[in-house]
């Protein structure tokens, strides 16, 4: 059994641990680095509640070894809001459209959508209900997570993501 | 559900891999995207003594044309694959497999080589690779070998590949420009294995059937070659095709199961029509352009 020391920068702030090789990155965000907004739902991959961002791509975190992500950048849903408060335009659709109700499963759906239409970036509502596929929600019967899919995606969403007004 | 105990490396190359491969003597499991492992990790139902992590090694990542064909990195990941243009130019049966594999989040880090190399029975990629005539390429510190994808799977998570061989690349043929591509797979939900699929390739040269690659997931032990339909098929014009009659011969080549999703029955039931639908709607957009 191998422990191993590692360094990832978390939501911008650098975290040095030291792990076993076992213990997931979900683990490690959530026990050593007290980032407990990542859900641990089913922890073999169908669920889709701990999915955080490395390097900006969405993933299972729940999948992916600490060990693996030694030197990586990783983004959880404590990273997304400003610090003032304002709430990142994904979190906010979600709100608007009331597209959670326990919340257990929305870190990792705010996660998803943030990895597509964040900044910069406009996904179709085609891509982010492909890309929500991955996430169970036992609430809400997923309709209003569409609404706000719906909302990300239209055209003067992107002109806002972009810095502009139209 | 944790994962048992295990000690980790990170090689750098492909041979410094095959050493520790070597000297483990079956105690190692190599980590490639970890979007199968990871679970049967945390389920305990893999508890390998030593993980050998082999992202680190970059001779085993990229896409590249080759004489006649394309060479793909196993490290590839699936997501790479799908925006990749030389596959969507040259393997769009490969790309479609791709797409069906998981979800978003699991092809960001799954990779190519890895559901190439599991043997999963219901996946897309084995039996894409058997379609398309795939060859896998292995190392070991004994040496190398290619192996044809028809010859690489022997059950459900069994393959020829001895414990101390790694999967260096998978080589795809070109098919002819312009060939018929042939994908379907039906799940019960987006991301789920395939109850029933199928893949194919069809090469066609003055009107007629040159060459064909048919393979099935999920409809058997291991990706199921349809041999009997593909000779059917070869030296037909294309207008001549009878999908149902192609269909048939390529359901006698399966071995379904019963499992809680489906009856064996219901699988060659569904695998025919699907198969003759897929076939018929691939010839009717051919003639139409």
């Amino acid at each position: 059994m191998s422990t191993h020391t590692v360094t990832m920068t978390i939501n911008g702030r650098r975290h040095t641990g030291t792990v076993e090789a076992r213990v997931s990155l979900a683990d490690f965000l959530r026990d050593q680095a007290g980032y407990t907004g990542v859900h641990l739902g089913c922890e073999h991959g169908v669920c889709g509640a701990c999915t955080v961002l490395v390097e900006g791509n969405a993933v299972r975190s729940c999948l992916m070894l600490a060990v693996q992500a030694d030197g990586a950048g990783v983004t959880t849903v404590e990273g997304l809001a400003a610090a003032d408060g304002t709430l990142h335009r994904v979190q906010e659709a979600l709100m608007n459209e009331h597209g959670l109700q326990c919340g257990f499963c929305t870190p990792g759906i705010v996660m998803t959508m943030a990895a597509l239409s964040g900044e910069g970036k406009k996904a179709t509502e085609t891509e982010l209900l492909d890309a929500l596929s991955g996430h169970l929600c036992r609430c809400t019967g997923y309709q209003g997570i569409r609404r706000a899919a719906q909302q990300l995606a239209k055209p003067e969403a992107m002109d806002t993501a972009n810095g502009e007004q139209s | 559900m944790k994962p048992a105990p295990f000690d980790y490396v990170a090689p750098t190359t492909i041979d410094e891999a095959c050493a520790i491969l070597a000297e483990a003597h079956g105690g190692a499991t190599v980590l490639a995207g970890g979007q199968t492992l990871l679970p049967l990790l945390n389920l305990r139902m893999s508890q390998p003594f030593i993980l050998v992590d082999i992202n680190h090694i970059a001779g085993l990542k990229g896409i590249a044309r080759v004489d006649g064909g394309t060479l793909i990195g196993p490290m590839t990941r699936q997501c790479e694959a799908i925006e990749n243009t030389a596959l969507q130019q040259h393997l769009p049966v490969l790309v479609e497999a791709v797409r069906h594999i998981g979800h978003h989040q699991t092809r960001n880090l799954g990779t190519i080589g890895g559901s190439v190399t599991l043997g999963e029975p219901a996946a897309e990629l084995p039996a894409t690779a058997v379609a398309l005539k795939a060859t896998i390429e292995v190392r070991s510190i004994r040496g190398s070998r290619n192996i044809p994808a028809a010859d690489f799977y022997l059950g459900p998570y069994m393959t020829v590949l001895e414990e101390d061989e790694l999967v260096t690349g998978i080589r795809f043929p070109d098919w002819s420009p312009g060939h018929i591509t042939l994908f379907r797979e039906l799940a019960q939900r987006p991301g789920d294995f395939a109850l029933v699929g199928l893949a194919g390739a069809l090469s066609i040269e003055s009107g007629k059937v040159a060459r064909a690659g048919l393979a099935w997931f999920g409809m058997g032990p291991t990706p199921m070659r349809a041999r009997a339909a593909e000779q059917l098929l070869l030296g037909q014009s294309v207008h001549e095709i009878d999908p149902q009659a192609v269909a048939a011969a390529a359901i006698n080549d399966t071995a379904p199961f019963d499992d809680q999703h489906a009856s064996a029955e219901y699988r060659r039931t569904v695998g025919a029509r699907l198969f003759a639908s897929t076939l018929r709607e691939a010839i009717r957009v051919r003639e139409a352009a």
